[in-house]
């Protein structure tokens, strides 16, 4: 059997809980969501609405972004109440 | 002498005999809708399951599409799963085919093979079955009801080998098989047991130890995971022998991947699938009293198609007959046909065994052994008279 026949169990079973975390989204992704810090109030709205999950709460209540799995959707640019987030070209 | 007693022999329709192989059989789980031809298989399950006779779950479901998805999900926990259907209900079945195939479900499954509407119809042809050709299962076609009881518990355990885990579809004709009535040799409950232990599956949907069945795949992995079932196939013809050898020692009954009749020094070779054989057969026989060398190879094993073990029988014929029960409009040859044709090209043997490819029987239209026998002599005749065999594709037997 080649490595690749190996490599994957019958009928593609992924046999390790969680394991869609290593697959990396952010390359699919045209434009960044960009946060502007000094508009967002941390409500978590975008936090909320993301399908990813892609926002990463900080330490301050405020919000930054997961670039490795974020693909540039912009509903949290579209959801945020105080307009803090611009979709920028990549 | 004939291993099998006369009186051993039970009377049942072959819908009958393949639903008593699969209570031997011991499965699970069935979810089955019941359509025309197939019917009566899914109506004793359910009599087997409602007396006790038979300990699996019966998932009454409202649509095939249900019935296969339920297949489906019971097979990925690990169970033993049957289930029948026919013609529309195949074809409703379509997508969640592929879905078995490419999760590795050994899901059996009987179909009784019925033509496809419209005009509505219910009687026998093979284009349900084509129609789902390239959907990764395996398919048997059986010939009588003996075949249709023994090839349930080969199935189950061709089906759940580790190195195969690809579902198995067994074509039986409708009505032509499904309602006939045949004395069937049956193998004793514990005999059955012995031949098919439970199924012990490697990996199976388990809280205790969570995996994902059946994840999205990109670009990156999809063609690796879908060529997997293409290596399963390909192992399938050896598996099946190792299969049939076991069977042989408990039955003393085989059938191999084709049944071959007086092909060894046949010069034109009469190619056909299903209840049709046992006439064609006949039709062989008078031929050869005629002094026509005709030769019959019946396709027993359709998917994985045998190329290996039909080209030793035709390799020194001079034309082939290829009867197909179904039609596959707009393409050079019909199913049957574009396969022997690809294997005749790809074992170089194109010029020498030119291929006549007759589409027959559609709607349940009934084929006689004197039909057999016109279309072999005239194929005959001209082989002898160094004419060039017709080509292409004949619709056998229309109105004129």
């Amino acid at each position: 059997m080649s490595s690749v026949e190996t490599a994957i169990l019958p009928g593609g079973i992924v046999s390790r809980p969680g394991s869609t975390a290593d697959y990396k989204t952010g390359t699919w992704r045209v434009k960044r969501p960009v946060v502007d810090l000094n508009k967002c109030t941390g409500c978590l709205i975008c936090w909320i609405y993301c399908p990813e999950p892609a926002i990463l709460k900080r330490e301050d209540g405020k919000i930054e972004f997961d670039y490795e799995h974020c693909k540039g959707c912009g509903i949290c640019s579209e959801e945020c109440p105080p307009k803090a987030i611009s979709m920028v070209e990549e | 002498m004939s291993l099998l007693q006369p009186k051993m022999l039970r009377p049942m329709s072959t819908s009958e005999a393949i639903a008593y192989a699969v209570k031997q059989a011991n499965v699970d789980v069935i979810a089955a809708y019941p359509i025309t031809p197939q019917t009566i298989i899914v109506e004793r399950l359910s009599e087997y399951v409602n007396n006790g006779e038979l300990d699996a779950e019966y998932v009454a479901v409202e649509s095939e599409h249900s019935a296969m998805s339920a297949c489906v999900a019971a097979s990925l926990t690990g169970a033993r799963v049957f289930t029948s259907t026919a013609s529309q209900g195949l074809a409703l079945m379509h997508e969640v085919l592929y879905v078995a195939s490419s999760l590795r479900c050994p899901i059996v499954m009987a179909i009784a093979n019925r033509a496809l509407s419209a005009p509505i119809n219910i009687h026998c042809d093979h284009s349900d079955v084509m129609g789902s050709r390239d959907a990764g299962w395996v398919h048997i076609f059986v010939e009588n009801g003996q075949q249709a009881y023994d090839r349930v518990f080969q199935a189950f355990r061709l089906a759940e080998d580790e190195d195969v885990l690809l579902p198995v579809g067994i074509n039986l004709d409708g009505f032509f098989l499904s309602h006939a009535v045949e004395g069937i040799a049956t193998i004793s409950d514990s005999k059955a047991a012995t031949f098919l232990p439970p199924r012990k599956a490697k990996y199976y949907v388990d809280s205790s130890m969570p995996m994902t069945f059946g994840a999205f795949a990109l670009p990156d992995w999809y063609f690796e995971i879908k060529h997997q079932v293409a290596i399963a196939m390909e192992k399938v013809p050896k598996k099946l022998e190792e299969v049939e050898k076991l069977y042989y020692q408990m039955t003393g009954r085989i059938y191999g991947h084709v049944g071959a009749y007086k092909t060894e020094d046949a010069e034109v070779g009469l190619v056909c699938a299903g209840s049709a054989a046992g006439t064609a057969k006949y039709a062989v026989s008078r031929l050869r009293e005629k002094g026509i060398k005709a030769g019959l190879l019946s396709i027993r094993l359709f998917r994985p198609f045998p190329v290996e073990s039909i080209l030793p029988h035709v390799k020194d014929m001079r034309a082939l007959v290829v009867m197909d029960r179904a039609m596959s409009p707009g393409a050079p040859s019909a199913p049957i046909g574009q396969d022997i044709k690809t294997m005749l090209y790809d074992a170089g043997l194109r010029r020498n065994i030119p291929v006549v490819n007759f589409v027959y029987g559609l709607g349940g239209r009934d084929i006689s052994a004197a039909e057999f026998e016109e279309i072999v002599t005239k194929v005959a005749k001209d082989v002898k008279a160094r004419r060039r065999i017709q080509r292409g594709t004949i619709y056998w037997g229309l109105r004129s």
